[in-house]
């Protein structure tokens, strides 16, 4: 077969599901858009495919200002006109401002890559619509170079999205889709096991206990991520937390509930008698 | 291949199609392309492969896997036909050979995908249990295949559950977003609206300072513009009345995530009871209030306006003159129409489920305003309809 296949690497745990989505986008040369609650391992699963597969990863993180076509290339034409005033340097050789962005990188490396597009969500409406003819195509045109640049591999794509806004559909249908839900107890476990072997199976399970009974608590803000519970369980460890403690109280509650809003909720309810 | 391989899996199609799922042509070649290239040797497989390509959004994984049970649950085929066709999805190649070796006892795909819809036909209702496509055991279709089956397994996996079988779990029915609504929800639908324009912040225009530069014999000219901002005034008001206690929290959230979101132009909201009459309130306890009349006269062609009301009261509420508060006035159909004429676009948003619609005074007030039901796929919809305005 034509593809790779990626099965997992070591330090991240995915589930069979994911392993199909991953294979099928690689296969199929479909950017794979992932979906999921902050925290459930979209960012490092990037990570984890460009290990697995052995290719580097480049990554562009999306922010609110971003645009398209910063993502080809940027013509940093500002430094052209300082120079042209101040004689810095040979202003007709254009070429020496234009630089590329991450996916005209990934266009132009020698070998395939992973290109990971975090947080496509953050960006306008219109970004990846702006996007969609790239990526059908593979290549762009840079007028100011008059020229074009054409993908030598077709990067494997991967873009997360928080949803904090909605995808166009136009852009979907290119993409194969695939919403991490969040870990349940048996996968939490494997999960906690890659960052800390060596960890007491009864504190874990108190602790796991904990955690899940938090996130089902109706009206929080931020309901706390798997990222948190590692952190959680990192500082139990260091502080020597007892497991009994955990089932007692709640030590270091303020690793998991970030918001100050939160822990009042909590602490409501607590004085309630819940 | 002699046959549309897409053949085999029109029943799935179908059934996705009559779960309100829009698949298009070109994912259902995506899909098919996934089949050819082996990326599912099995249901499991089939089951992964349909709802990464085929489905959007986690809001429509539930509604896949109604389709993906209806589709396969129950079905019993004979062990001839379920080798044939697990070894036609694993390897056509192979499987042409196979055929024409004499090894399959069918003549043609086409008599296997005959046999293989009529199998899913006849046994559609009778959902016997036992032994399924997928043999639930970890059976294997393979026994005396003697080819192409290393790395393949059909049926359970670890926990012993094949795809249709979590398929029938309906793990993913609360993230529909045709019930649940929150307002995160609510905000991301109406974030779409919007209308761009150049207004506001002055930002350096690049393509004009090198115009100019250029014109002034390359003496640095910069030159601005101004940034692009929504112009979108956004209006929400608010039926309070008796009818609408069972909706309140719904509504509170749509409330809460217009007025958060820092998106618009202005924002403003008004309550009214059941219809609209002379005057809305900014607060029912405060008696906070404005004449409709002032309301009206602001609305431009900027404006959105989103009614949020179950629409239905007794008829005379709605058409007899001087409505409300014993003022003496226009009927509030009436005032609604006028409304309308001062700002077009807007629509109305009912939390009743659509059955309730017939009722006269919702039909009469939906020949008005478009009307889209409180759900975030109504929200959708609305927004759509007033962002084409
Ligand atoms: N499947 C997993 N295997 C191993 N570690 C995981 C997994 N999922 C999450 N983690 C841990 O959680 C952390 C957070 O993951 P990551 O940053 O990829 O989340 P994310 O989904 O990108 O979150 P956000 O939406 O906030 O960006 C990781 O650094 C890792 O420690
Ligand atoms: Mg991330």
């Amino acid at each position: 077969m034509a593809f790779q296949r990626f099965s997992g690497s070591a330090r991240y745990i995915a589930d069979p599901d994911l392993l199909s989505s991953v294979n099928a986008a690689v296969a199929l040369q479909r950017p794979l858009v992932v979906k999921g609650e902050p925290g459930t391992g979209k960012t490092l699963l990037a990570h984890a495919v460009s290990e697995a597969l052995g290719i580097p990863l480049i990554s562009w993180h999306v922010k609110s200002t971003s645009k398209a076509v910063e993502g080809l290339y940027t013509y940093d034409v500002v430094q052209r006109l300082n120079d042209s005033r101040f004689g810095d340097g040979d202003i007709s050789d254009i070429r020496r401002y234009i630089k590329m962005g991450p996916m005209g990188k990934a266009f132009a490396s020698e070998r395939q890559v992973v290109l990971l597009l975090d947080e496509i969500d953050k960006a306008d409406l219109e970004f990846p619509n702006d996007l969609l003819r790239e990526l059908d195509e593979m290549k762009f045109f840079i007028p100011e170079l008059d020229e074009t640049v054409a993908a030598k591999h077709r990067p494997v794509m991967i873009i997360t999205s928080n949803a904090e806004k909605e995808l166009p559909d136009a852009f979907l249908r290119r993409c194969v889709f695939h919403y991490i839900g969040f870990p349940d107890r048996a996968r939490m476990g494997e999960i906690v096991k890659v960052h800390h072997p060596d960890l007491d199976q009864v504190l874990l399970a108190k602790a796991m206990e904990r955690f899940y009974s938090l996130r089902k608590i109706d009206g929080l803000r931020k309901k706390p991520s798997t990222s948190e519970f590692l952190d959680w369980l990192t500082v139990l460890v260091r502080a020597g937390v007892k497991s009994e403690d955990i089932e007692k109280k709640l030590p270091f509650l303020g690793v998991l509930l970030k918001q100050e809003k939160d822990l009042e909720t909590l602490d409501l309810r607590r004085r309630r008698g819940h | 291949m002699p046959t549309d391989p897409g053949q085999l899996f029109l029943p799935l199609l179908y059934n996705l199609r009559a779960q309100g799922l829009r698949v298009g042509t070109g994912e259902w070649l995506t899909f098919l392309e996934g089949m050819s290239v082996g990326l599912a040797k099995d249901l499991d497989g089939i089951y992964r492969l349909g709802r990464a390509v085929l489905v959007h959004t986690e809001a429509n994984y539930d509604a896949y896997d109604i389709a993906f049970h209806a589709t396969f649950a129950g079905v019993d085929l004979k062990q001839q036909l379920k080798h044939a066709l697990t070894s036609w999805l694993t390897d056509p190649k192979a499987w042409e050979e196979g055929r024409a070796a004499g090894e399959h006892g069918f003549e043609s795909l086409e008599e296997l995908l005959k046999a293989f819809n009529e199998t899913l036909r006849e046994q559609k209702e009778r959902h016997e249990g036992g032994n399924r496509w997928v043999g639930t055991g970890g059976t294997s279709p393979y026994g005396n295949g003697g080819r192409a089956n290393q790395g393949i397994r059909v049926g359970g996996k670890g926990g012993g559950r094949s795809a249709v079988q979590v398929a029938g779990d309906r793990r993913w029915a609360n993230y529909r977003t045709d019930v649940r609504l929150d307002v995160r929800d609510f905000k991301v639908a109406l974030r779409t609206l919007r209308k761009l324009l150049r207004e506001g912040h002055e930002v350096l225009d690049l393509d004009g300072t090198i115009d100019q530069t250029g014109k002034n014999g390359g003496d640095i000219d910069l030159v601005f513009k101004k940034d692009r901002a929504n112009r979108v005034r956004l209006v929400l008001l608010m039926d309070a009345g008796g009818s609408m206690a069972p909706h309140a929290q719904l509504v509170s959230r749509l409330f809460t995530a217009a007025s958060e979101l820092k998106h618009f132009k202005s924002f403003e909201h008004y309550y009214f009871h059941n219809c609209v009459y002379g005057q809305l309130f900014r607060n029912y306890e405060t008696w906070d209030r404005r004449p409709t009349q002032e309301v009206l006269r602001e609305l431009t062609p900027e404006h959105r306006v989103i009614y949020v009301g179950d629409a239905s009261m007794a008829p005379w509420e709605l058409f007899q003159d001087s409505g409300g508060f014993g003022e003496q006035g226009p009927a509030g159909i009436d005032w609604l129409k006028q409304l309308k004429a001062a700002c077009p676009h807007s629509i109305w948003l009912n939390p009743d489920p659509q059955t309730y619609w017939r009722h006269p005074t919702v039909s009469a007030i939906g020949q008005i305003f478009p009307m889209f039901p409180l759900t975030l796929d109504g929200l959708r919809s609305a927004s759509k309809k007033l962002r084409a305005a």
